[in-house]
């Protein structure tokens, strides 16, 4: 059955500025099953990235645990995480400054393997890198070139190959084509879900695209000012959004057709506030149009509603 | 068809740009028109010619290394190619303004907002700087921010702020047309929908024409009249909104669709388009898809498809259709 692969607990993540202590990540706890992917969804600023960033220790978590496996990443010293850097790996959102200009393709994805010492005969290595390449659809000719001379559609296939290239069990794949046009978006996600069903691996899924989450993820959590404040399963989360956030967001999702009937929209009054030394109250209040008196004096924590839906918001208590 | 007016007309546009790497062809005859008080929707991928498009008709193609080889451009009728710069100014801002996709470097950094607003009121209207400002403040409260904000700098205001902002410059002097360039594509979705909104409501305040350039089809879907899809600098695809999405024709258009995630069968596999974007300095001889057409025959290889008509409005560049084909329902099915 479902066995859990990365169980997050009360992650933090804070940052010091000169106006007070910045809440990008605050007590997030999720789980993410073996083979499966989460969809993690919000606006600019509500911590989606900087979580994920977290988990692999690209940044130094302010508290919590991230169990990989059951062994706690966040606690691991210097040489026991870079061992564990090969099974957890990233691939970033913009495929043109996620590259180092001055390596070839081949070496860029070699590279890993070379750090690692996965890999120390030069041949073999080589070897491995074609059979990486061709996984990924890149043609063997584009070996020795560089990524200036490729588009932007080659070059996530090579941010993808690089992440391939240890085997890792775990990728945090933070809004992978968001930068690439329609067409070549869906051979991307195509083939992301591919390599997924042949190596079983598991992904979170960072990207501020509804309509790519839905299709692509097994359960999905919102974010919102550094607090997850909905987990579901996707098909639950778009046909029953309980928080009145994720009701808003996916109101606002533009939909490609024509006729039909007509869907209500809620528009959202104001924007995003500022994650600087928060109030322990709900951060959604000040938007919110069903917000009373308790969530302007508590903060709502994330509860079970139904099996395997989480909400923080009183009105789903 | 001769009652109708038009904002702007384009027939036959071709624009090169002439670079030491060769010539990129970025519009290759561009036919497009749009009604007044109607929005066009522009869609098509990165390289396309959707920027060059509305560039060019505001005269702003960069040159060099930018060359309009051929063709017409008229708005409001009348042809802007035989205007001096000096008319060209008094249009811009004026007859025709542009919202450009990025409100973090389209605005001026050490200018106070109502001044950047007031700087097109001043140029293009009979009023002193005082009144020019009290009408910057009334845009401001237009677009949904306080007046008394006014006087603060872009890096005060938030991304969708700033696009209002944005938005306020190019309504300030009622333009009857309104270019807008990925205007939301910057935003976060619920401000998104704040932004579309708003723009929804003053196209009809102001019956401004719109044209709208996007990627997007749901944007297009939720704002547009007619839809023209524009590859490799042409336009393979035109018609109204139900023409276009309900009754697709050309195979890049439906292609397009396919390559959209389906909200409501989230199981659906994608089907994206094989290959990639022709390079413009290089385009192919015939049809510009077809090294990409799942429908290519040897004819697309060579020749180039005209126009057929399905009706008044719509229709498709494509050898799959001739005109009956496309009016009883065509060769490609969804």
């Amino acid at each position: 059955m479902s066995e859990v692969l990365l169980d997050v607990k009360g992650l933090k993540k804070y940052f010091p500025t000169k106006r007070g202590l910045l809440h990008a990540v605050d007590d997030v706890t999720f789980t993410i099953d073996r083979g499966k992917t989460l969809g993690v969804v919000g606006e600019s600023g509500c911590g989606k990235s900087t979580t994920g960033r977290a988990i692999l220790r690209l940044l130094e978590p302010t508290g919590g645990q991230v169990l990989f496996e059951g062994e706690d990443v966040a606690a691991l010293d210097k040489a026991a995480l870079r061992h564990k850097r090969k099974e957890m790996q990233i691939i970033f959102q913009d495929p043109f400054s996620s590259l180092n200009p001055r390596k070839t393709i081949s070496q860029t994805i070699a590279e890993p393997l070379k750090l690692h010492h996965i890999i120390d005969d030069n041949q073999e290595r080589m070897q491995k890198v074609l059979e990486i390449m061709e996984t990924v659809g890149l043609a063997e000719r584009f070996v020795n070139t560089y990524p200036h001379e490729l588009d932007g559609g080659r070059r996530q296939r090579i941010g993808i190959a690089r992440a391939l290239a240890l085997d890792p069990k775990f990728i945090v794949c933070d809004e992978p084509v968001s930068a690439l046009d329609v067409s070549i978006q869906a051979q991307i996600l195509n083939l992301m879900n591919e390599i997924q069903e042949q190596r079983g691996l598991t992904y979170m899924f960072i990207t501020h695209d509804l309509s790519v989450v839905n299709h692509f993820s097994d359960d999905i959590a919102v974010m919102y000012l550094g607090r997850l404040i909905e987990k579901a399963p996707s098909e639950t989360l778009f046909a029953n959004p309980v928080h009145p956030y994720t009701q808003a967001l996916l109101s606002a999702i533009p939909i490609p057709k024509v006729g039909g009937p007509k869907r209500e929209r809620i528009i959202l009054k104001g924007e995003i506030t500022s994650p600087i030394n928060p109030q322990p109250v709900c951060r959604f209040a000040n938007r919110c149009a069903y917000a009373t008196d308790r969530c302007r004096s508590e903060e709502p924590q994330l509860k079970e509603i139904e099996k395997n839906h989480f909400v923080a918001c009183f009105l789903a208590e | 068809m001769s009652d109708k007016k038009y904002a702007v007309e384009i027939n036959d546009l071709a624009v090169e740009f002439r670079t030491d790497d060769g010539i990129v062809k970025a519009l290759n005859g561009l036919d497009l028109k749009i009604e007044e008080g109607k929005t066009l929707g522009l869609v098509g991928e990165t390289g396309a010619g959707k920027t060059t498009t509305g560039l060019a008709i505001l005269r702003l193609v960069p040159s060099p290394p930018g060359v309009i080889v051929g063709g017409s451009i008229k708005l409001n009728g009348e042809d802007i190619f035989s205007k001096t710069e000096h008319e060209m100014q008094a249009l811009r801002g004026k007859a025709v303004s542009m919202i450009f996709q990025d409100p973090m470097t389209s605005l001026n950094p050490v200018m106070t907002v109502e001044e950047q607003i007031a700087e097109v009121i001043e140029l293009h209207e009979d009023v002193n700087h005082k009144g020019a400002i009290e009408k910057a403040k009334e845009m401001l409260e237009m677009v949904g921010i306080p007046g008394e904000r006014g006087t603060e700098y872009p890096h005060q205001f938030s991304g969708g702020m700033k696009q209002r902002v944005v938005i306020a410059i190019a309504l300030a002097c009622s333009p009857s047309l309104l270019i807008a360039d990925e205007p939301t594509t910057a935003l976060d979705v619920t401000i998104q929908a704040q932004v579309l909104e708003m723009m929804k409501e003053l196209k009809v305040k102001y019956n401004t024409s719109m044209l709208m350039i996007t990627h997007d089809l749901g944007i297009v879907a939720e704002i547009c009249d007619t839809v023209s899809v524009i590859y490799g600098g042409r336009v393979v695809e035109h018609g109204s909104l139900d023409d276009v999405f309900n009754n697709t024709r050309h195979p890049y258009t439906e292609g397009l669709f396919r390559s959209l995630p389906n909200l409501d069968n989230r199981s659906e596999k994608l089907k994206p388009i094989k290959g990639l974007m022709p390079d413009p300095t290089n385009l192919p001889e015939g049809c510009t898809f077809y090294p990409r057409c799942d429908y290519a025959m040897e004819i697309c290889k060579t020749v180039k498809p005209k126009k057929v008509y399905r009706n008044d409005e719509h229709y498709v560049e494509c050898h799959l259709y001739d005109e009956n084909n496309v009016k009883v329902g065509g060769l490609i099915g969804k």
